[in-house]
């Protein structure tokens, strides 16, 4: 499985430290709320909900590098469109997550 | 260039200020998380260029732009490739960013609009018309520049004209319909058919008469109104 890196947030930062604690900051204040929000709306198994918090949360993949994630959240968004849940798709979404939340907590 | 952003996303709000902050000629105003916020600051506010989400909950940025009325540029900054065909049906759509946006495709999205609002400034421009301050007139042989704002009268007299200014009084080979011609209707208009006032130096009017300086004018009936028309009265 693919590592989530900072190599985008980097480049972003153009070496400002300040800039990339601010980048990073915002990321670790916002992605746990994200995931917060995506396991609420799968309770409530609102698709239209599920599909935008996925949206919003793939966003967080390419920023971290994570490219073929990202493309396979892509599937999963599409999926939701079409009211499927794929379990498959639904439990790599979810193996994805956890790698972020634990890669998060390093840096 | 003053810009706004406008994302559900905080962090993508981020990016774009990060962005914003490394090129000089953007000056990034305010972020919203909602295009409702933001419909309402532009009610009041102008900006030349809005970064927009397509993909936000409740509002889409393709909502948003239907309800622009005068639409500044606005760069599309997006994760969905989809609507790119849609986007580019309004011409003020310039560019359309997929996330993460790098800044080399930002730069170039940003000079997109520079090169259109030149373009649009330079069209504009030629679109005011233009407004001529003074002409010449040629009396014995030589021409002499008159300054069209120290007109105040011009009256007619046989084959001549005479143009009163505040200095001088010029005494011209020519008529008062092809003077009328060159003077800005702003400023001018025929009181009566031989005489031309400039309506700015009215001192005071009186029945069918008008007081310029020292002279009292005659006013036609059919131009009383349109004089009336043209003065700021309480």
């Amino acid at each position: 499985m693919e590592q989530p890196n900072l190599d985008y947030i980097e480049q972003l930062a153009r070496g400002d430290e300040s800039i990339k604690k601010t980048l990073i900051d915002v990321i670790k204040t916002e992605f746990p709320d994200e995931i917060k929000d995506y396991y609420i709306s799968l309770e409530l198994k609102d698709f239209k909900k599920i599909e935008s918090n996925v949206h919003r949360i793939k966003h967080k993949f390419s920023i971290l590098g994570l490219v073929k994630s990202y493309n396979k959240a892509n599937e999963f968004e599409h999926s939701l469109r079409e009211h499927q849940l794929n379990l498959k798709e639904h439990q790599d979404f979810d193996k994805i997550l956890t790698a972020i939340s634990e890669y998060l907590k390093t840096i | 260039m003053d810009c706004i952003v406008i994302d559900d996303e905080k962090m993508a709000r981020v990016i774009i200020k990060t962005l914003c902050d490394q090129i000089k000629s953007l000056n990034l105003l305010k972020e919203f998380s909602g295009a409702i916020q933001a419909i309402k600051y532009l009610d009041i506010n102008k900006v030349d260029l809005i970064f927009l989400d397509i993909h936000m909950p409740n509002f889409s940025g393709l909502d948003f732009i239907k309800t622009l009325k005068n639409p500044p540029k606005i760069i599309f900054t997006t994760s969905d490739p989809k609507f790119a065909i849609e986007a580019f049906e309004y011409d003020f759509i310039v560019d359309y960013l997929l996330k993460p946006i790098e800044l080399k495709r930002f730069k170039k999205a940003i000079k997109k609009v520079e090169r259109e609002l030149l373009v649009q400034s330079q069209l504009n421009k030629d679109e005011e018309p233009e407004i001529k301050n003074d002409f010449y007139v040629n009396i014995d042989r030589r021409l002499i520049k008159i300054d069209l704002t120290s007109i105040y009268l011009i009256e007619a007299k046989g084959d001549y004209i005479n143009i009163k200014t505040e200095d001088k009084n010029y005494v011209v080979h020519s008529t008062l319909k092809k003077i009328e011609e060159k003077l800005p209707d702003l400023l001018f208009l025929k009181v009566h058919r031989s005489y031309i006032i400039n309506v700015k130096k009215i001192i005071d009017i009186e029945d069918n008469s008008v007081l310029i300086k020292k002279d009292v004018v005659p006013i036609s009936r059919s131009k009383r109104a349109e004089l009336m028309k043209r003065l700021d009265l309480l």
